[in-house]
């Protein structure tokens, strides 16, 4: 390997470690309470109709689960690093390093992508007894997975180049992406909605993460995949852009 | 990985060339067209009292913090457009004890040779540096359980772990016990003597004048002086005397003018060598009829220099031991 790859590999080895030496919160927790969600959401819903055709309420639910803990990590995972390093002042030995905009971007997405293979298995693993998903479109079952996680990484990683202080954080988690993702279809299919919020919904990038993760498993959604797709993508370009320029002008980075 | 013991026949004579730097924070100008050099191979100091940009240097020299104007080489390689290169030549003990808590000590040293681009090779000689800086014991352990002591010591490994040509100290003994101060010291020497230019900022000027070649003051953003540090010492031609006076004697008129302190009822007089020789002192004494108990002479050194240049003692306030 060329010294370059070399830095790329361990800077990817150190994110990945960093959240392996607290697995039971950045892995564990959130595969528990999204299985609690499931729980109480199964028991309350049960007996209504199904949402698709020979899909019941609890297997419509279980990818949407899956997408929204996806999600939540995703963004978790790069904001919370950034943040702990700016605040314990370590980042310094990252940026005086001699590791380019790319490497940084690629190693943290990357990682955060690991720990949402990680979660999302955990939780299709747990819910096998009771949901036996189909697979219906593979490919484009793994396209929305890295979309979804890789827009979410990097959406985290701006927040915690911005950041000063946790509090930061938890004000775009609590604000934007817990309402966001919650408003994203995961608990219904958004024709249940009324027009007003059935419009909105449209708006919310989630909702097509979430939807196009459903298509993957059933081959039913409530927008067409190609949609999902082309808005995800849109989604993960301008998320990328806005994340490498902070990267190479040092935004909130550089003194 | 990058040797310090063979040098490039090609490389330039300069480890750092630092070209008009300036930078503003808002209203503060922090530097102020800032240019020097340190030579290949030097133990150099870098002074100045606080808010003297130093820190703000480093930074723009170790790519924490942009400058607004100017240009920084690192044996020869430009800072920005040359970055990879410029930071593979360079360590830099940062002045502030942060550190990583997720990982242990020797964990932490070899992802800090991984972004360098040194892999298991560097291992042996990460274990050699835990073993200078008498961290083996500790290698296992978190870093969270360490000492302030422990910790700075793991710093000065990360700066040395990718074996810098050129590694820069902020002030590495800043509030440290002196058995690290005498660890640390042996250990740069010996860096240096395999050929390492060492940069050195630290309040404790004796350091400085005891390690450094070649000295840079740095006051309010310029550069107040960049000179070999006998030249600096010589530049003020005056010594100290110090008089103790027998009971109830006072200091004739005449004298009074020369006095720039009292330290345990002696006075200190400041005397110009050419105006003032030591005879005309003990003379005027005689002939006011001044009885002497005690008689010592000093030479001026770092501080006193310091002090006369920037008005300023280089020592934080807090600990602050003014002449």
């Amino acid at each position: 390997m060329t010294p370059d790859q070399i830095g790329f590999a361990t800077l990817l080895k150190k994110e990945v470690m960093r959240f392996w030496s607290v697995l039971g919160q950045t892995v564990t927790a959130p595969v528990i309470t999204a299985l609690l969600y499931l729980l109480v959401f199964a028991q309350a819903m049960q007996g209504r109709a199904p949402v698709y055709p020979g899909v019941g309420y609890t297997e419509f639910l279980v990818p949407g689960l899956v997408m929204m803990t996806v999600i939540q990590n995703a963004f978790a995972n790069t904001s919370s690093s950034l943040t702990q390093s700016k605040i314990m002042g370590n980042l310094v030995f990252l940026q005086m390093a001699p590791l380019g905009p790319l490497q940084w971007f690629g190693a943290y997405i990357i990682a955060a992508i690991v720990r949402c293979i990680l979660v999302a298995t955990a939780m299709l693993l747990v819910t096998w007894p009771f949901v036996h998903l189909p697979v219906h479109a593979p490919l484009a079952l793994a396209a929305m997975f890295l979309l979804s996680a890789g827009s979410l990484a990097v959406l985290g990683m701006i927040a915690g180049i911005i950041a000063e202080k946790f509090d930061h954080i938890a004000a775009f988690t609590n604000f934007f992406i817990t309402p966001l993702s919650f408003l994203s279809g995961v608990f219904y299919s958004v024709h249940a909605l009324p027009p007003l919020w059935f419009a909105a919904s449209h708006l919310n990038p989630f909702f097509y993460m979430i939807d196009g993760f459903r298509y993957g498993f059933f081959g039913h959604a409530d927008v067409p995949i190609w949609q999902s797709l082309l808005w995800s993508t849109g989604f993960f370009g301008v998320c990328a852009a806005v994340c490498l320029w902070m990267l190479v002008t040092g935004y909130k980075l550089k003194r | 990985m990058s040797s310090i013991s063979a040098p490039h026949a090609a490389a330039p004579a300069s480890a750092l060339e630092i070209r008009g730097i300036r930078k503003r924070y808002g209203s503060l100008e922090a530097l102020r067209g800032v240019s020097f050099d340190v030579r290949r191979g030097e133990f150099f100091g870098l002074l100045g009292p606080n808010g003297a940009g130093k820190s703000t240097l480093i930074g723009i020299i170790s790519g924490l913090v942009q400058a607004d104007e100017g240009s920084v080489a690192v044996l020869g390689h430009d800072t920005v457009r040359d970055f990879r290169t410029a930071r593979r030549l360079l360590g830099v003990v940062p002045q502030e004890l942060v550190f990583d808590p997720f990982f242990k000590v020797r964990d932490l040293l070899r992802i800090q040779a991984g972004y360098y681009g040194c892999g298991k090779e560097s291992w042996p000689w990460i274990d050699e540096m835990l073993e200078r800086l008498e961290l083996a014991g500790k290698a296992g352990s978190s870093m969270r359980a360490l000492s302030g002591g422990m910790k700075r010591r793991v710093l000065i490994a990360q700066a040395l772990v990718h074996k810098p040509p050129v590694v820069i100290l902020d002030e590495p003994t800043a509030g440290v016990d002196v058995e690290l101060r005498r660890t640390l010291w042996a250990f740069m020497s010996d860096l240096h003597r395999q050929g390492t230019t060492v940069v050195l900022t630290t309040h404790y000027l004796e350091e400085a004048q005891e390690l450094c070649s070649r000295i840079a003051i740095l006051d309010r953003g310029s550069v107040a002086a960049v000179e070999p540090t006998p030249q600096l010492l010589a530049r003020h031609p005056y010594r100290f005397l110090r008089l103790k006076l027998a009971d109830g004697a006072q200091l004739p008129a005449a004298l009074r003018e020369l006095v720039t302190g009292e330290v345990g009822g002696a006075y200190e007089l400041k005397l110009e060598t050419a105006r003032h020789p030591i005879g005309a002192v003990f003379d005027a004494l005689r002939t006011a009829g001044v009885a002497i108990e005690d008689v010592q002479t000093r030479e001026p050194d770092l501080e006193d220099i310091f002090i006369e240049m920037t008005g300023h003692t280089a020592k934080p306030a807090a600990t602050g031991a003014a002449k």
